[in-house]
């Protein structure tokens, strides 16, 4: 396939450095300065370096990228909350010239699912979003594979930095101020670490879960979500005094969404340690699923755009 | 009926720091005005104190009578006066332990608990959320005006965990305390 990549921050960069080996082509590159487009495949090596290098990724306006003959727009520009754009534009851009899109950006399908999968219905084109939910673990293709109808809910723990702040803080005794800083030292948490900490990003990732459950009805504001700012090092010693711990813990059925700090017993399924995520899926004939795994990162999350490329019909 | 009189002592919880246990007294109760007052009388007459009641109005027994659930709280030893008292009253008992509280569930609560009293909290909770609380810790590391974390161990009455936590959640908001419920269900 011919790839179309919106974005280059760490998951769009890696895509296009993944893409070869996968079997595909990337005919464009884009950042918010410029883009690379060639119709017989882009110097990638090239591109990324200018990019890393600080310069723009190419000398072409952005907007070429949509005009060149590709057939997967890779949709990796940051997620933005409320109209989720630009990243619905090109989704939408895609779709109405009859071309796929994936998606590693959750805004789109976290706040405008229907409007997405309306524009999929006119398409000759097809969505698909793995890397919006926990990285390189495949979650929705679980999801689809036992069928949507057979899974009742889904729980569990995906955000990385909120994991490994209350695995840190569990294991050394120390306030929250404390191990945030570190994680900042580390390169786990960004400089600013909000949407990681006050339960967004896990929210985005369940309201997604939700849709696909309920094929639909759900956005970020229809989520009750708290974060983990308030708990104190003494919270995590009490449940640990009776072999539990805390854990940022979001759960979504066709019902709702809801994410926060929730007792689990410490060494359970979902308490897992440091930046790792894990997706409880409870399903109405065989128990319950757990798929764990790396929830971020460039080259985890491009996997999963890549097994999504790998999953689309022909065009 | 056998002899009921007896709380199930093999079972027996430590005692809460007042002296006092929950206990469940299920009674049938004949369908007519002014029964249910009745049977109520000689709990609080005998030191006992009412929780909660669940009057099945709509459930009739095969005999014809209302099953009718109260749970309530009073010192180990006054127990079998309790029911001893309803007996004399004429109040059929076809009941009575603490057996009944199916569920024991953590929570931890985060907040300037002493500040926002937390044995008013505790009542609340008790009062409000139909829930028992057995046990509880407090950890205060920077002295009890500071942000202190409190475990309570609650016995929530089976298949109203939902109605428990959902009340612990207001009371919470209320007092501006963090509440760290228990993942219930599934294999968590």
């Amino acid at each position: 396939m011919r790839l179309a990549i919106a974005g280059a921050g760490d998951v769009g960069r890696s895509v296009a450095d993944l893409a070869g080996e996968y079997g595909h082509e990337v005919v464009a590159i884009t950042d918010s300065a410029g883009a690379a487009v060639d119709a017989d495949g882009i110097d990638v090596e090239g591109a990324l370096e200018r990019k890393v290098g600080g310069k723009p990724i190419g000398s072409a306006d952005p907007a070429r990228a949509f005009e060149t003959d590709y057939d997967v727009l890779i949709e990796a520009t940051p997620t933005t909350l409320g109209d989720a754009e630009p990243g619905f534009t090109h989704v939408r851009r895609a779709l109405e010239a009859d071309r796929h899109a994936v998606l590693a950006n959750k805004g789109p399908v976290a706040e405008r699912y229907e409007e997405l999968r309306a524009l999929e219905a006119d398409s000759a084109g097809s969505i698909r979003f793995e890397a919006t939910v926990g990285g390189a673990i495949p979650v929705l293709s679980t999801i689809e594979d036992c069928t949507p109808q057979a899974v009742t809910a889904a729980r569990g723990v995906l955000n990385g930095t909120a994991n490994f702040i209350l695995t840190r803080m569990a294991a050394e005794g120390l306030d929250y101020e404390h191990v945030l800083a570190e994680a900042q030292d580390l390169g786990v948490a960004e400089a600013d670490p909000t949407f990681d900490v006050d339960g967004t990003d896990a929210a985005l990732k369940f309201v997604i879960l939700a849709n696909v459950l309920a094929d639909g009805g759900f956005s970020l504001e229809d989520a009750t979500v708290e974060g983990i700012q308030d708990i104190p090092g003494s919270a995590l010693e009490l449940a640990a005094e009776d072999g539990r711990t805390i854990r940022l813990i979001g759960e979504a059925s066709r019902e709702g969404v809801r994410v926060g700090p929730r007792l689990v017993p410490e060494n359970g399924a979902l308490a897992v340690t440091g930046t790792r995520n894990i997706v409880q899926l409870e399903t109405k004939h065989a128990g319950s699923l757990h798929n764990s795994g790396r929830g971020a990162g460039g080259p985890e999350t491009a996997t999963a755009v890549l097994s999504d490329v790998g999953r689309l019909p022909d065009r | 009926m056998g002899d009921v009189s007896e709380p199930e002592s093999d079972e027996e919880e430590a005692e809460t720091d007042g002296g006092v246990r929950a206990y469940t007294v299920r009674l049938e109760l004949v369908d007519e005005p002014g029964e249910l007052l009745r049977a109520l009388a000689p709990i609080a007459d005998n030191g006992g104190n009412l929780l909660s009641i669940h009057h099945e109005r709509g459930n009739i027994t095969p005999r014809g009578h209302i099953p009718v659930e109260v749970d309530l709280e009073s010192p180990p030893e006054r127990f079998d006066g309790i029911v001893d008292a309803l007996r004399d009253a004429g109040v059929n008992v076809i009941q009575a332990g603490a057996e009944h509280y199916g569920e024991e569930l953590n929570v931890i609560l985060v907040g300037h608990l002493v500040e926002t009293d937390l044995s008013g909290t505790l009542s609340r909770i008790e009062d409000e959320a139909d829930a028992v609380v057995k046990d509880l810790s407090l950890a205060a590391p920077d002295g009890t005006d500071a942000t202190a974390s409190a475990r309570l161990r609650l016995a929530i009455d089976s298949g109203r965990t939902e109605h428990a936590f959902e009340t612990i959640r207001s009371i919470g908001a209320d007092k501006e305390l963090t509440v760290v419920e228990p993942l219930t269900g599934g294999e968590a």
